[in-house]
C-alpha cells in the first residue's frame, strides 16, 4: 500500500472531519470511525480526485469504506490513468 | 414584400423594487420529522443545519401564499397593482397542471392588465424569473413585473423519505421589478443538464401512477450525495460567472443569498468562492427549511427585516435543483 497516497489522504480527512492524522489508519471506517457523514465523504472524495488526478464516479464511494479500501482504489486508479 | 413591424424602445436596465415574504404558521421541529424516519434533532442538524421549518394548512395553497407575499411587496413598492403586466410565479408544487398559480394569483392581488404564467425551474426557478422579468423590462416589454417563488412541498415529499423529509418546507417570497436608468440587476448565468434529470425526481409520473398506483403517490427523490457534489464544483463556478459578468468582484458583495438547499452546501459555496468577511450569508434555512423557488426571496426579506443587509448593497443569487436547472446573477438590494 502507498504510504504516499495514505498520508495524503490522512491529511484531506484531517482538513474535511478535524480527524487527528495519528488516527487515520488503513483500517478505519470513514463512516462508522471518523466522523465522516456521507456529505463529508463528497468532500473528502473530489479532495482525493484533486489531490492525485484520478475519477472516483459516484457509484464507487459506497463501497470506499474503510480508509484501505480508499488508498487502494487511488493507487490502481492512478496506474491506468 | 410584408410591411415592417413597430419595434419597440428597449429600457437600460431593470432594478428590484420590493420584497415582501410569507410562512405558514405552523412550526415543525425536527423531532416531529425524525420519528418518522429513525433519526434525530441532531442528526439533521448535522446533515442540513436545519433546525425546523413550516408547513402549509390545507386551506393555505401555493396560490395563497403567493398572493401574501406579492401583496407585501406591492404595498412596500408603493405601485398601483393595476401597473403591473407581468406576474410570474416559480413553482413546482401548484397541483393543477392548468391553469397557472399566477392566473389566480394576477387577480387576488389585483394586477388586472398582467400577463400570468408559471415557471418550472424547481430550486433554480426564483433565479430564472428574475432573468426572464430583467428581460422583459430592458426589451420594453413590460414595465412592472411581479416575481414569485412560492412553493407547498410537504404535499410532494414522503415523510418516510430519510434523504427529503427533513428539508423541505413551505412557504413564499416576492419581489417587484421595474425599470432604472442603469442596470440594477446583473446579466443572468443560466443553464440545465438534463443529462442528470435523475438526481432530482418524482418517484413515478402522475400517468404511471393512473395505470399502476403504489403506496404513495408521486413524490420527490433525491441523491443527496451527486446533488451535493455537483453544488460545490459545478454550482461555485456559475455563481463567480455571475460575478464577473456583473463587472464586479467579490469585494463589491454586500450579501450572498443562495438557494437555501442545505447548510452545507451553502458552507462549502462560500468555502470555494473564498468570499470575504463582509459579505453577509443567508442562512435562512436553519428556521425556514429548503423552501426550493421560495427560499432566495424570504431569506432576503428575513435579513432586510433583520437589518443584517441594507437597501443599495449588491446581492448575489443563485439557485440550483432538478433538472439540473441552475441560475444566477448579482442584484441591488431594494
Amino acid at each position: 500500500m502507498s504510504q504516499q497516497i495514505l498520508e495524503g489522504l490522512a491529511a484531506i480527512v484531517n482538513e474535511v472531519a478535524g480527524t487527528p492524522v495519528a488516527d487515520i489508519t488503513p483500517d478505519k471506517a470513514f463512516i462508522d470511525d471518523l466522523d465522516i457523514d456521507s456529505l463529508s465523504m463528497v468532500e473528502v472524495v473530489m479532495a482525493c480526485e484533486d489531490k492525485f488526478g484520478v475519477s472516483i464516479p459516484d457509484g464507487e464511494v459506497k463501497n470506499l469504506k474503510t480508509v484501505g479500501d480508499a488508498v487502494a482504489f487511488i493507487e490502481k486508479a492512478s496506474l491506468t490513468a | 414584400m410584408s410591411p415592417a413591424i413597430t419595434p419597440v424602445a428597449g429600457r437600460p436596465g431593470s432594478r428590484i423594487l420590493s420584497v415582501g415574504s410569507y410562512l405558514p404558521s405552523r412550526v415543525v421541529g425536527n423531532d416531529e420529522i425524525s420519528a418518522l424516519i429513525d433519526s434525530s434533532d441532531q442528526w439533521i442538524r448535522e446533515r442540513s443545519g436545519i433546525s425546523e421549518r413550516r408547513r402549509a394548512s390545507a386551506d393555505e395553497t401555493v396560490a395563497s401564499m403567493a398572493t401574501e407575499a406579492a401583496t407585501k411587496a406591492i404595498a412596500r413598492a408603493g405601485i398601483d397593482p393595476s401597473e403591473i403586466s407581468m406576474v410570474l410565479v416559480a413553482t413546482v408544487t401548484h397541483p393543477f397542471q392548468t391553469p397557472a398559480a399566477a392566473t389566480e394569483v394576477a387577480f387576488r392581488v389585483g394586477a388586472v392588465n398582467a400577463a400570468a404564467s408559471d415557471l418550472g425551474a424547481a430550486c433554480a426557478g426564483f433565479c430564472y424569473a428574475i432573468g426572464v422579468a430583467d428581460s422583459l423590462i430592458r426589451a420594453g416589454t413590460s414595465k412592472y413585473v411581479l416575481v414569485i417563488g412560492a412553493e407547498k412541498f410537504s404535499d410532494f415529499v414522503s415523510w418516510s423519505d430519510r434523504g427529503t423529509a427533513f428539508i423541505f418546507g413551505d412557504g413564499a417570497g416576492a419581489v417587484l421589478l421595474g425599470p432604472s436608468d442603469i442596470p440594477r440587476v446583473g446579466p443572468v448565468i443560466w443553464g440545465a443538464d438534463g443529462g442528470q434529470i435523475d438526481v432530482i425526481t418524482m418517484s413515478q409520473s402522475w400517468t404511471d401512477y393512473r395505470d399502476n398506483p403504489g403506496e404513495h403517490y408521486p413524490h420527490l427523490t433525491m441523491q443527496g450525495q451527486t446533488v451535493f457534489r455537483w453544488a460545490i464544483s459545478e454550482v461555485s463556478k456559475v455563481t463567480q460567472r455571475a460575478i464577473d459578468a456583473a463587472g464586479i468582484t467579490s469585494a463589491d458583495l454586500a450579501a450572498f443569498v443562495p438557494h437555501q438547499a442545505n447548510m452545507r452546501i451553502t458552507d462549502a459555496l462560500v468555502r470555494t468562492l473564498k468570499l470575504p468577511e463582509h459579505v453577509v450569508i443567508a442562512r435562512d434555512i436553519k428556521t425556514s427549511g429548503n423552501t426550493s423557488a421560495a427560499s432566495i426571496p424570504l431569506a432576503l426579506d428575513h435579513l432586510l427585516e433583520a437589518g443584517e443587509v441594507t437597501s443599495g448593497g449588491l446581492a448575489l443569487l443563485v439557485g440550483f435543483g432538478a433538472g439540473l436547472a441552475f441560475a444566477a446573477q448579482v442584484v441591488e438590494i431594494p
